[in-house]
């Protein structure tokens, strides 16, 4: 990678707390494009940071992060433990499986549980959509949700527009410096059940890019096309002119039925192959959210592409994306000048 | 307490042919003259001050016994589902639930059409007729087995009870609680689409037409199924349709921030469905409003939208609502009346819900225009979970008389 210089937040961005009004990052539907700036912004500097060999803040020293994941997952608890660590947070992870939830302990117990412990920041991720705004209400310290139900997944959707920002700057399309105007994205998969699907329609429109989304029929959620995006069932007509391709798996733990006859057939009409792939804008980018499903919705040599795949960088944005947001939501519990409660005023929101 | 002589002097009489100032008198529970009367000797009198003086309102179709909210909302009469636990498919509990309201609060409860609600065994409809079951109902549930639905319809016909269904097809509906579209969609809520309602409607009218069987489908929601009752009203078919104020008040933006006190059953619809549900009031294709009152507290409703219980308490609420729709033009005092009270009794065969000679003495003294504010904290009913909370209503019940005698007094 070419040491292109990090543009600065300060100056682009209202002053102190007014930049990034909200206690809680529950989804990118509560966030103005210029906020979603900010964080992208924001993150710059742990991008640096991550790819320094002494990877360590002590911004969050003192603080404690609790990692509250209602549902299985390993790279995005991974990812913000990783994050919380080199901030200086001390940070604790708490796995559903562990829990008192499997005893029969209400949802708002546990929140009320997590609350009384003096968390500085909960990051939760939940199987139920809406669950993540349920306990941020609950509790008195910023929440993050890292993916609830099929409603959002706001830290990767962000991660995904810095992966994209970076790797389009190293091709020199500095008219994406900013914003994604005019960027053509192709999303194609398991649209219905997808927060990351949500989470990326919200903030890549906001940006400002075209977004197509492919799916098949049983598969597309009704009146997605109010979310300003265009749907498709034909994935070749969706990937005709696409500079971006980002494929999402089948997520069968959410299905409740059958939506496709079979993996085989899916691959057929929906697979990214190298050979579809040549429908899409000669050197187009490949995203995957993780994890993937080789020789299902991507072959290997695609995702593998030289140049093309951004699907590892995404991995690395995620931590410095994340970063980003613990410093900002914390903000206020350090007392940065500009974001105190004094200067908020009770004006948050 | 024995029902005293009572006149009910300088009233608007809420009748079916129009409102006419007059005086109402009841003697032994039932009404025994209105219009140009002249109060006996001995005669405790009432002056009504002007007020609506109207049939206390029958309640057709809610979920739990709940007397302060009931009283509170005017209704006198309750016809209580079958989606208790256990549910009312035995003889024995449905003569308990008919006495448990008494004297001052009716309850009617409908019998469960199959055991268990499963939709695969008929119940002992007879048995529970004849232990005071005034009508026969599916639950919150669908029937998907159409042999049994036609074997129910054929038997309800027989005994001559209505058969009280909750349209939706559950093919369609799965596990759904949010109806497809937009809202749904940005919420990521499983949904199904408005058509389920539809294709349910379709195949009880066939069926019932074909069994000869009076049909009430409790709640019509959308617009392609209005049009499917108002055709086969235009035919002859005995069926009646009803609705609860949350779905001609209320589209699925409420919902929106995952709002678990508008999780309804069936879930509530979009702008241009709401707009159908007022029209078909408006038109006569709905003949009852009903509450639906389904108390539920936090252990319910404090949970992920999904996972939530649907309902709401609606008691309390239900006049008010209705009265907005009189203020709207949509329809006049008398026939909101009809859809309270006139409509629902009829169904139910019971001798009230209009103020004629004869009826019982179920009166509620109304002022129309009286403010008030919905407190979700402050109510009546067991639990506060009505999507009105922290509004504006007007109208409100002054006194209420179940059988001649004053409630709570």
């Amino acid at each position: 990678m070419t040491a292109t210089p990090t543009p600065s937040a300060s100056g682009r961005f209202p002053a102190g707390w007014y930049a990034f009004p909200h206690r809680d990052l529950l989804g990118i539907g509560q966030l103005q494009t210029h906020e979603i700036m900010f964080l992208l912004a924001e993150a710059e500097q742990w991008v640096e940071l991550n790819r320094q060999p002494s990877k360590h803040s002590n911004s969050l020293s003192g603080l404690t992060i609790i990692n509250a994941f209602f549902e299985n997952s390993t790279r995005t608890l991974l990812s913000f433990e990783i994050a919380g660590k080199r901030l200086g947070a001390d940070v604790v992870n708490m796995h559903a499986a562990q829990s008192s939830v499997k005893k029969g302990e209400t949802l708002i117990d546990t929140a009320v549980t997590l609350n009384a412990m003096r968390a500085d920041a909960i990051v939760i991720r939940h199987a139920s959509s809406g669950a993540v705004r349920l306990i941020a209400e609950q509790v008195d310290c910023p929440v993050l949700n890292a993916g609830d139900g099929q409603h959002e997944h706001p830290t990767q959707a962000l991660l995904d527009a810095l992966a994209l920002r970076h790797a389009l700057r190293e091709r020199g399309r500095t008219e994406f410096a900013e914003g994604l105007w005019g960027l053509r994205v192709t999303i194609c998969g398991d649209i219905l059940h997808s927060r990351v699907a949500r989470s990326n329609i919200l903030c890549l429109t906001a940006l400002g890019a075209e977004v197509r989304v492919c799916a098949p029929p049983a598969l597309m959620p009704a009146g997605i096309e109010e979310m300003g995006v265009k749907p498709f069932h034909d994935f070749d007509a969706a990937l005709d002119g696409a500079e971006v391709v980002m494929m999402l798996r089948l997520q069968n733990e959410r299905m409740n039925g059958q939506f496709v006859p079979s993996t085989r057939e899916y691959r057929h009409l929906y697979g990214l192959t190298a050979k579809r792939l040549k429908k899409a804008e000669p050197n187009a980018l490949i995203m995957h959210p993780g994890p993937m499903n080789r020789g299902v919705e991507i072959d290997n040599d695609v995702a593998d592409l030289e140049g093309r795949s951004i699907i590892t960088r995404q991995v690395e944005m995620g931590v410095a994306i994340r970063m980003a947001c613990l410093e900002v939501l914390t903000r206020r519990t350090r007392g940065v000048p500009g974001w105190s409660a004094a200067d908020m005023a009770g004006e948050i929101v | 307490m024995k029902p005293v002589a009572l006149t009910i002097v300088n009233g608007t009489l809420v009748t079916p042919d129009g409102l006419c100032p007059g005086t109402l008198r009841c003697e032994g529970a039932r009404i025994v003259s209105l219009g140009d009367v002249t109060p006996h000797v001995g005669d405790e009198i009432i002056d009504a001050g002007g007020k609506l003086v109207a049939p206390g309102i029958v309640d057709l179709g809610v979920f739990t016994v709940d007397k302060p909210a009931f009283h509170f909302g005017g209704i006198t009469r309750a016809a209580l589902m079958p989606d208790q636990n256990p549910p009312l498919d035995h003889p024995a509990r449905v003569q308990f639930l008919a006495y448990s309201g008494k004297p001052d609060l009716w309850v009617h409860p409908l019998a469960a059409a199959t055991v268990g609600l499963e939709g695969h065994n008929l119940a002992e409809l007879a048995l529970m007729r004849d232990a005071g079951a005034r009508a026969v109902a599916t639950g919150r549930r669908w029937i998907a087995d159409s042999g049994v639905m036609l074997r129910l319809l054929r038997y309800a016909a027989m005994l001559d009870m209505v058969v009280v269904t909750h349209a939706e097809d559950g093919g369609l509906a799965g596990d759904a609680v949010a109806t497809a579209g937009i809202m749904a969609t940005r919420l990521g809520l499983p949904s199904a689409p408005a058509e389920a309602e539809a294709l349910a409607v379709a195949r009880d009218i066939a069926l019932a037409e074909l069994a000869g069987a009076r049909l009430h489908l409790r709640q019509v929601t959308t617009r392609a199924a209005l049009d499917l009752v108002r055709a086969a009203k235009r035919r002859g078919v005995a069926v009646t349709a009803g609705v609860t104020p949350a779905h001609f008040m209320l589209s699925d933006i409420a919902t929106a921030e995952f709002r678990t006190f508008a999780r309804m059953s069936p879930p509530l619809r979009d702008e241009a469905d709401r707009q159908a549900v007022i029209e078909a009031i408006g038109d006569g294709t709905i003949d009852v409003v009903a509450s639906g009152h389904d108390p539920r507290g936090p252990e319910d409703k404090r949970l992920p939208f999904a996972d939530a219980e649907p309902g709401m308490a609606g008691a309390e609420t239900l006049l008010a609502m209705v009265l907005t729709l009189v203020r709207d033009g949509v329809i006049d005092m008398p026939r909101a009346f009809a859809l309270l009270a006139a409509n629902p009794a009829a169904l139910l065969g019971v001798e009230a819900g209009v103020l004629a000679e004869g009826m019982e003495a179920d009166i509620a003294l109304v002022d129309p225009q009286k403010p008030w504010i919905v407190s979700s904290d402050k109510m009546e009913a067991s639990a506060g979970n009505t999507p009105f909370d922290r509004q504006p209503a007007q109208g409100r019940v002054t006194a209420l008389y179940k059988g001649g005698v004053r409630v709570g007094k």
